[in-house]
């Protein structure tokens, strides 16, 4: 069995070796007949532009990515200075025809967008070529040998019951070395996911076909990760099903977390856009959707006729009204760990590192400041792009709308949400993003602590302080500090995963719905001390 | 400011420390040899087995302690003057107290077997003996076999620990089947099973003779009595149970007998010094209750009621119904009241039990032959509500109430399967009765009648 595990890893380390190394394969050019097809197909007007493109790309050497991502990111540059310039020169000369004329010739975008937009169709090479093989290279020998790694712990693991032996011993699971090296690649991932997608087209190419079967269009960078999301989670969700065997809750929550992934976030979207509809999450709520109300996102729902109507209709439902009043009868567990799609992650492919979370008073303060500041930073945002949307104006309160936008996609979208959320799984716990920054979360926070029948209940004076409640929460409440004063555990940060009802040895946690009358009951004295001194203390 | 000093910084010296500062602005100092800070040493067997490191298992942040205004001392007293109230401790300072506690908890028992001095002899108590295993039994090539004496709480869990690091173990118990002088047969039986399922090697009505070291003073192997069976091995485990840390007071005048011998009111025969928690021994046994309880909550009930009498509220310690849990491998266990096994059990208890035909799940319930009063309960694999058996043994219900009312007191995880029906079946089968089981209510649960 051990050998049969281990030979899954080297498996699944060949895959995922040449899926990381499918970054420096294959070559990047252009004829000059496809160029010009591409320049037609783009609109592009600039004759300046043409002529720095055919300069630097249109060539038989094969260029790697990162040459050409340069180049063809030198070219948009210097095609937009030379305009630019012009624009200014006519603009002192006072010539404004010509300096109107001018602006059809800048191009907008983010430079590593219009490369990437390049590259696609500019790839050669094996992962273009022979897209099929490579994915079985890749992906299928990645999967095969995680499978091969995970399930022979059906027998290794032993009897059901509690699996955390060795967790503090293990590089992997303490902060070791290899826990560093898988926050370094998971960061990197991010940064190259958001910020520079050009660089990995080579895994885009991988998913053409499957992705031309399931949309008809050819795969983007986000195909990608959404098809990378929704396997990553089916396996560690398999190594959840085997670890949490004994517990028929996790078992359920994992499998409703695994088809909410698979099902709404994935397959739905990628038909629906199939279908010409707008690809729509209708489990992704606002504030955590933060571009819901964006204007493009309006005007193309309003554009995409009954449905597009439906979905406005819906996403403002299921904020307003159906998160709330799910949260009020079961606790924000529904949407965070038994729903969302980051909660999803974080419950199958963060659970390794859920001991990792804070526990100290500190944490709890700066969590309790930054989320806050989240949420007030979406709903600001919110306001002042509906407030422009409405007017027609560009800005309110002094705020631009476009610049605000852009910080908050920026800043939070991209850097909270992705590289750290979950880039510091393996040494910061895997809630980061959910604990510190989800602005939904806050919002649901809020109705769990205040208006909810959702509690831990804490068994009478059952509990001996060993501490695994705490350890295992994954988003740093101190349990403990409640159980073995007896009080119920009422928090706002609480997912209701349930792991602190898993580990205990004592059977003192249970996640329960019930009155709200004595949901948090504050105790002096311990349950089984005599009656009396309950009463002695009540009078003082 | 009135000076309090508690030896020993363990759940009862702790709580009460924090209870009189609840209270109170006295001074308070607590003294400890074991370590600076307050640990839960119930957490240690998960430090050993890597689930928690040393630190999760300090309930309080390093902080608290300052913020509170709880100083704390360490060191080991050696000695009480009780007249001039100080204390002295081993590097020969001394510290006066207006009021004391003693909190010193307890020491593993060892039974005068030869060579139990050895190295590699150890119990499982201290934050020492944690730091003694992972020196002799780091892991299995360094110990190739551990004895474990003594068949109790402590002895499985030290079974359970080594067995995480692929040690093998051999397992002397005493008696014929695992505990069976707290645990009704079936429940003894379920368990003797599950230990072997762990690839332990349990050996039942067997007694160690003595310890063998080799030449450097170390564990070499145990030899069994009757048998004389050498059984090789590098850690023996002494896990016979604890009793009482007090040596130090043999030369006070406080008055001692296993343990500190205190009244009610937890005072001892000296105004001014308590004692509290495994340390304190009852004068008159407290209802079946034994007069030394060595149980983490009934050291926590006597922290928070000398705090009480400290601060001027004299209050009587009465610990409620009985009840207690624990883990024996992968087996959850709770009981609630008073099952005693076969060989203990009372003329008038009887047993009603039943056991699933598969999975490690069983319970007993005991009640009075004649008035068939409830008397208490053992869960196994099933997890109960002690607030519910709190009220139900309080009010004294009748057995049949109980099992109409058992889906009120279940506490498992939510979609776990339960088995009320099959219980109350097999009891109606049994005694001849119709009780129909009543489903689960909330209002019933928590109405505080």
């Amino acid at each position: 069995m051990k050998a049969i595990k281990y030979s899954g890893l080297v498996i699944f380390l060949v895959g995922f070796g040449i899926f990381t190394s499918a970054v420096f394969f294959g070559y990047f050019n252009f004829t000059k007949q496809e160029l010009d097809s591409y320049i037609i197909e783009k609109g592009y007007k600039s004759e300046r532009l043409k002529e720095e493109l055919k300069k630097s790309i249109v060539t038989d050497k094969k260029l790697s990515i990162f040459e050409f991502s340069s180049k063809v990111r030198a070219a948009f540059e210097n095609s937009n200075n030379y305009h630019n310039e012009l624009i200014s020169k006519y603009n002192s000369e006072k010539n404004w025809d010509k300096k109107s004329e001018q602006f059809q010739y800048t191009v907008f975008g983010k430079p590593h967008s219009l490369s990437y937009d390049l590259a696609k169709k500019a790839g050669k090479g094996f992962f273009k070529e022979e897209p099929k093989l490579a994915w079985w290279l890749t992906f299928g020998l990645g999967i095969f040998g995680a499978l091969f790694f995970i399930l022979p712990n059906i027998s290794l693991l032993g009897k059901p019951g509690i699996k955390n032996d060795g967790i503090y011993f293990e590089s992997s699971t303490n902060r070791g070395w290899i826990a560093w090296l898988v926050l370094v690649y998971l960061v990197v991932f991010y940064l190259l996911l958001y910020f520079m997608p050009d660089y990995v087209v080579n895994w885009t190419f991988i998913f053409d076909p499957i992705s031309n079967v399931l949309n008809g269009g050819n795969a983007s960078q986000w195909f990608v990760y959404g098809f990378l999301y929704c396997v990553i989670m089916i396996l560690m969700g398999i190594r959840m099903y085997i670890k949490y065997r004994n517990n028929k809750y996790q078992i359920v929550r994992t499998t409703s977390v695994l088809f909410f992934q698979i099902v709404f976030a994935f397959l739905i979207p990628e038909i629906m856009t199939s279908l010409n509809m707008p690809g729509y999450d209708f489990k992704s709520a606002f504030p955590l959707d933060y571009d819901f109300f964006f204007e493009w996102n309006i005007k193309s729902l309003q554009s995409s006729g009954a449905i597009g109507v439906f979905i406005l209709v819906w996403g403002i439902i299921l904020t307003l009204i159906i998160v709330p009043v799910m949260v009020y009868f079961f606790g924000k567990r529904w949407y965070c760990s038994w729903v969302c799609g980051c909660g999803g992650l974080a419950e199958t492919l963060g659970d390794p590192y859920r001991q990792h979370s804070d526990k100290s008073l500190n944490a709890w303060k700066f969590e309790r400041w930054l989320i806050h500041s989240v949420l007030l930073f979406s709903l600001l945002m919110t306001i002042v792009t509906l407030y422009c949307y409405f007017s027609g104006t560009s800005s309110f309160l002094g705020i631009k709308s476009q610049w605000i936008k852009d910080a908050y996609s920026f800043l939070i979208g991209a850097w909270f949400a992705g590289v750290i959320g979950t880039g510091f799984y393996p040494i910061f716990g895997n809630r980061v993003w959910c604990r510190f920054g989800c602005p939904l979360a806050a919002y649901l926070g809020f109705i769990q602590r205040f208006k909810s029948r959702f509690r831990i209940t804490t068994n009478g004076g059952q509990c001996i302080s060993c501490g695994n409640c705490s350890t295992y929460c994954e988003q740093g409440i101190d349990v403990r500090a409640y159980a073995q004063k007896g009080e119920n555990i009422v928090r706002s940060s609480c997912v209701g995963c349930g792991i602190c009802s898993a580990v205990c040895p004592r059977g003192v946690l249970k996640l329960e719905n019930g009155p709200e009358k004595g949901r948090i009951n504050p105790t002096e004295i311990l349950l089984g001390n005599d009656i009396d001194l309950i009463k002695l203390l009540n009078n003082q | 400011m009135e000076h309090i000093v508690i030896i020993g910084n363990g759940i009862a010296g702790v709580t009460a420390a924090r209870h009189i500062r609840k209270k109170s602005d006295k001074k308070i100092t607590i003294i400890s040899g074991e370590h600076p800070y307050f640990f839960s040493r119930t957490a240690l067997m998960y430090v050993y087995m890597g689930h928690l490191k040393f630190e999760h298992t300090q309930p309080y942040e390093n902080w608290f302690w300052k913020k509170n205004k709880i100083d704390l001392l360490q060191g080991f007293v050696t000695n009480i003057d009780t007249d001039k109230k100080q204390l002295f401790l081993i590097d020969e300072t001394s510290i006066s107290y207006d009021k004391l506690i003693i909190a010193t908890g307890s020491k593993p028992n060892k039974f005068g077997w030869k060579g139990q001095n050895s190295d590699g002899v150890m119990g499982l108590y201290h934050k020492q003996d944690l730091e003694n295993l992972e020196k002799f039994a780091p892991n299995n090539k360094v110990c190739k076999r551990a004895v474990i004496v003594g068949g109790g709480l402590i002895g499985i869990e030290l079974a359970e620990m080594l067995r995480s690091r692929k040690i093998p173990v051999t397992f002397l118990v005493r008696e014929n089947s695992f505990w069976n002088g707290v645990l009704p047969a079936q429940e003894s039986e379920m368990i003797n099973k599950h230990i072997l399922e762990h690839h332990i090697d349990l050996r039942l009505n067997t007694n160690l003779k003595e310890i063998i070291p080799d030449e450097n003073g170390l564990v070499k192997s145990v030899i069994i009595e009757g048998t004389n069976e050498e059984i090789p091995c590098n850690i023996v485990g002494l896990t016979a149970g604890v009793s009482p840390n007090i040596d130090f007071l043999k030369e006070s005048t406080i008055e001692i007998n296993k343990g500190v011998l205190v009244n009610r009111f937890l005072e001892t025969n000296i105004k001014n010094v308590f004692a509290i928690g495994d340390c304190a021994e009852q004068k008159n046994p407290i209802g079946n209750r034994r007069p030394i309880e060595a149980v983490w909550y009934t050291g926590r009930m006597m922290g928070e009621t000398v705090a009480q009498t400290i601060c001027g509220n004299k209050t009587e310690y009465k610990p409620g119904n009985w009840f207690n849990s624990a883990k024996f491998l992968d087996i959850e266990y709770q009981t609630y009241g008073w099952v005693f096994s076969e060989k203990n059990k009372a003329e008038n208890e009887a047993h009603f039990q039943w056991q699933h035909p598969s999975e490690n799940k069983c319970i007993t319930i005991s009640f009075d032959k004649n008035s068939h009063e409830f008397l208490g309960i053992n869960t196994f694999g099933i997890r109960m509500r002690h607030e519910i058996f709190d009220r139900w043994l309080s009010e004294k219900k009748s057995l049949a109430f109980v099992l109409e009312f058992l889906a009120d007191a279940n506490f498992d995880p939510e979609f776990y399967k339960v088995h009320e029906a099959e219980i109350i079946a097999k009891f109606n089968q049994e005694m001849g009765t119709n009780i129909q089981l009543k489903k689960k209510s909330w209002k019933r649960i928590f109405s505080k009648a």
